[in-house]
Parts: structure tokens; sequence; C-alpha cells
């Protein structure tokens, strides 16, 4: 009987033949954290006084930078402290290098096919799309995986997800995993891997199946893994990466779903507040006016959804506060050596720093009492982005963008455009 | 452990368990003040009377951030029983020591006076007179569970997961 992508990762990484419900005790190829990393060092030096392995630990500060308080710099200063002490390389403070950090797992390629990487936040699935099986787990976990280099993980089940066809104009990689959403609920997904594959998968760019993977964690699933490619292999051969053994299910592995799905039937929607699954589509909703559009988060601050936006807004002026926070200082340059950060700051953009502060209602764009916001974020519940009493539509950068032009919730629609 | 339940409905996030502006602190007091702070007003009242939390379906979703049940622990909650739990939320519960548990909640009321031992199978609902089945944990996590959290746990084996 042939195997999930999960159940043969786990299998090879714990020397074990492993199925579906199996407990196994796993070494990660590596670990990754952000601010939690200044708490996560408190319980860890409990535990032991060197970490197993300096240069398997990644860890970025992105969700509250620069510090908005002296009590988030007190964190930061622990953490730098703590990564020079133990002797962590990867470490990726406010400098060129900086960024979200599922952003670095890939950017920076520690994320590859058959690699196992746990970090502790919830997005940590993103890192699917490079075809790695990367789980998000706890701070006490990953204290115990830097003193020990172990964690221990139930196999999950799979559900497998076969993509056909091509998107129509205006739709994007964000409006199918929005529908895919909804259609498995939040929660659908629990304790389970997601594998994402068929030519509509393999149609897709690195940073859409980012986008895919992302909100894998809003299904509730485990991981989330798009197959590997071409696409993977040669942004693992820019970065020098050699020597990688991809891992992928087998022909007749058993599943405990299968959905299929053509792009041909998606198209611009939202998931509406509070919840990730409050799927409908634009042309569906009301008028509904905005006070703030939101660009950025591990979901979509990439230069392609940089991109979009900017074919959007260029030569025009945003209608509300937009807020623009590439995912990484790379997207950042490459984005002002394109020009889209001219055009978005020329249409009124407000251009923030890279980090993922608002998505988190950590800092920079929070919302105040019933304010509306569009953001190309994950999450829409109650007080996430500041304000309980604010509501949040999650969408595509180009539904962000057209948005944002018209002040109120709108689909882009490029066959309009003169 | 016996005790009074806080009744809550589904979906209950990390994000209303604590919201993300409170979770940079290392205090953990800190945490418990703010714990359920959007969801419920009267969290810190009712723990003065009660101290199990029994919710519906998919409790602790959303954000992975370990705050969530350290707060509900450090505010004095003994024991979550949920219909489901999000996945990372209840690794997070075990990790901390915090019991949890999974079961058919709908036969729970607020209120109810409810006895639960962790690794006995069942919730004994003394209000309602019935006992009602629990869902098997891993081993790994009753042991976990019994030696009050990952750190102890880690500890009592020399800082390895295996014997």
């Amino acid at each position: 009987m042939g195997k999930t992508f999960a159940e043969k990762i786990l299998s090879l990484k714990s020397g074990r033949d492993v199925c579906a419900g199996d407990l196994v005790t796993v070494t990660p190829d590596y670990c990754i954290s952000h601010e939690n990393c200044a708490s996560i060092s408190q319980t860890f030096a409990k535990l032991a006084d060197r970490v197993w392995d300096p240069n398997k630990i990644v860890i970025t500060l992105d969700h509250t930078v620069p510090a908005p308080t002296a009590d988030y710099a007190n964190n930061h200063a622990i953490i730098r402290h703590f990564v020079k002490e133990q002797g962590i390389p990867n470490f990726y403070d406010m400098n060129r290098h900086g960024g979200i950090c599922h952003q670095i797992m890939c950017q920076e390629a520690y994320s590859a096919p058959g690699r196992l990487i746990v970090g502790t936040d919830s997005h940590t699935c993103t890192s699917g799309a490079m075809g790695a099986f990367a789980v998000g787990i706890g701070r006490s976990e990953m204290a115990s995986v830097w003193a020990c280099g172990e964690i221990w993980l139930k196999v999950p089940e799979t559900i497998r997800v076969y993509v056909t066809g091509a998107l129509r104009c205006g739709a994007s990689a964000k409006d199918f995993i929005l529908y895919l959403v909804a259609r498995l609920g939040a929660g659908g997904a629990s304790y389970k891997c997601i594998e994402f594959c068929g030519p509509g998968i393999a149609d897709f760019s690195i940073a859409e199946r980012m986008t895919i993977c992302n909100m894998g964690v809003e299904m509730d699933a485990k991981a989330a893994v798009c197959k590997p490619d071409e696409k993977v292999f040669a942004a693992l051969k820019a970065r020098e990466i050699c020597g990688i053994q991809p891992v992928w299910a087998d022909e007749d592995a058993v599943y405990c779903e299968t959905i299929e799905i053509s792009l041909a039937d998606i198209v611009p929607a939202v998931a509406k507040p509070d919840r990730v699954d409050h799927y409908a589509p634009v042309d569906s909703l009301g008028p509904t006016a905005i006070d703030q559009a939101f660009l950025g988060a591990c979901t979509n601050g990439r230069l392609e959804d940089l991109r979009i936006a900017a074919r959007i807004l260029r030569g025009r002026q945003v209608a509300v506060r937009t807020i623009v926070m590439p995912a990484s200082c790379k997207v950042l340059e490459d984005a002002l050596r394109e020009g889209i950060v001219a055009d978005l700051v020329a249409a009124g953009c407000t251009l923030m720093p890279p980090g993922c502060g608002p998505c988190v209602g950590a800092c920079g764009g929070v919302l105040a009492d019933g304010e509306v916001c569009i953001a190309s974020s994950n999450r829409n519940f109650p007080g996430r982005m500041g304000s309980k009493k604010a509501k949040i539509y999650l969408a595509s950068p180009a539904t962000v963008a057209a948005s944002a032009l018209a002040g109120e919730i709108t689909a882009w629609k490029p066959e309009e455009e003169a | 452990m016996t005790g009074r339940v806080i009744k809550y409905a589904d979906n209950v996030s990390t994000d209303a368990i604590i919201a993300g502006k409170y979770t940079k602190t290392l205090d953990f007091q800190e945490l418990a003040a703010h714990a359920m702070e959007d969801l419920d007003p009267h969290f810190h009242e009712k723990l003065t009377q009660r101290n199990i939390i029994a919710a519906g379906h998919y409790f602790g979703c959303g954000s992975s951030r370990e705050q969530a049940p350290i707060a509900l622990r450090t505010a004095g909650v003994a024991c979550i029983l949920a219909k489901d739990f999000s996945r990372i939320f209840f690794r997070n519960a075990i990790n901390v020591g915090l019991c949890i548990a999974e079961c058919d909640t709908d036969l729970i009321d607020d209120g109810d006076e409810i006895t639960y031992v962790p690794g006995d199978g069942k919730v004994v609902n003394h209000t309602k007179s019935m006992e009602i089945p629990v869902l098997g944990l891993p081993q790994i996590m009753v042991d976990i569970l019994e030696a009050g959290g990952l750190q102890p746990y880690l500890k009592s084996r020399n800082g390895s997961m295996e014997e």
C-alpha cells in the first residue's frame, strides 16, 4: 500500500515504517521562531545551557518591528543577547536581510523538499510551498527541541486537493484558498496534512503556493504542501542548495478525502467578519464601505502581490488609508528597483517597514472601534487587528487595491481598464 | 478534579483568549489578568466560584500562541472540556500542564458540577447525574500531563523525549 507525503517523510525522518495515526520522535532540519524567542529562551534556560545545534535554529524579528514600546524593545534585546550567547548564525534582525519568518524560510531556502521544519508560529505551514513538511508548534515544545533536538509528532491523515484548469483574469491564488477554506470549513482539516497537486498547482509560482499553504492552518491543518517541481529546484539552485532529496506521495497513497477543484470556477472573493470560512464572492456583497486597506502579511506581502497592487493603483489615488508592508527587505528592495514602491506611494499608500505587525494587532495600522478593513492577511477574528469592534474582510491583493481605490469592497475588473 | 463549569460556544480563538497586543509580556500574571477580556468581561468574577471551562467545537483556533493556555491556567482554570480543539492549542495545553479533554459538551451546561480525572475515560456530570465518555489521549500526552507539563517531563527524563 502506498504512502502519503506525510507518511513518507515521517518514515524517513524517524527511520521507521509509519502510517497515519502512529507516533514518531524526529529531529527537525530547521526550527523557526520570531519575537517569541524571548519567552522560549527563558523556558530553555531551565532545561539546558546550550542549544542542541545553533545552525538549525532560525530566528527573525517581524511581529513588532521597529519596537513600538519599551517592553517590545526589551524583548528584542533579550533575543539579541540569546542569539549571541548561543552562537546562532541564522538571525534576521532589522537590517537588509530581515523579514517575516515564513518569507525568510522560503526566500533563503531553509525550507526545501524533504525537509522537516517546526516553528513557533501557526503559519509555519507556509513552507509547504517549497515541498517541506512544516508544522507549527508551541513555545514549550520549541524550548525542548532547542534542548534535545527532538519532538514527538503524530503522523497525520491526509486530504488530497487536486487542482486543474486556469484562473480567470482578476482571480488569484488567494481567492482559490479562501474558497477551499470555506469548502472544508475552519477546522475542517484538523490534525491532517493537505497535499496540493495537479496542473493548476504546477502553474502557480512559489509565491502563490506560499499563499495557499499559508492558509492551511486556517483549516487547522497540521501541514500543507505543494508538490515540488522545477520551479522549486530552480529556486534552490539559485541559493546554491545541493543534495536535496525530494519526497512526495506514492501514486497509490491512501487519503481520508480527495477534492478536485478547477481554477476556472474561482472568482474574486472575501472572507467576511469574523470567520475565515465566511466566504462570499466579491460581486455578491452589497455596498461595503471601508476605512482602511492592508496589503502585506505572510499570506500576501510578496513582490508579486505588491506588483499587482501597483498595476491597479498606478497614476490614481486611494480613497482610504492604505498600508503596504513588504514581507521582507528583499521584497522591498526588489519593489524599489521595479518602481513599484514609487507607484504605490504616489497613489497615496503608506509604506511600512517589512514585518507583520498590523495583522496581529501588535503595531502599525491597528483598527479603531467600528472600523472596517480589507486585508490581504489570513485572519479576521474579533480583535485580531486591534479593536474587537472592528471588522476585517480578507481578500486578494488585487481586491485590496481595487477596494482602496473605490473606498468600498470591489473586485479588480481588468477588462474595464482603459 | 471537581468543579463548576463556565460554558462557552464554538470557535473560541486564541485571539479571544488572549489578544495579540498582550502577548509580548513575559509575566504570566499579566497574561492571566487579560484572559478572555474581549469575549467575556465577567470571566474573572466567574472564576471565583468555578474553575472548569466547557466549550463547543474548535476551542483555541487561530494563532499558535502558548500564552493562551498559560493565561487560562494562571487565571485559575483547572480543566477545559470541548467537543474538539484546534491542534496547536491542544498540544500547547498539554505542554503547559493544563488538563484538557474532548467530550460531548452538549451534555454540560453553564454552572454544572462535574468531576474529571485525566486518563479516566469519562467526565461525571453530578448536576445531571450522568457519565460522559472522553476521547483517549496518546500515552506520551498522558505522561507529559502527569509530569505537570513538558518542562518537568523532560527534566524527569534527563532531557530526552524517549526513554
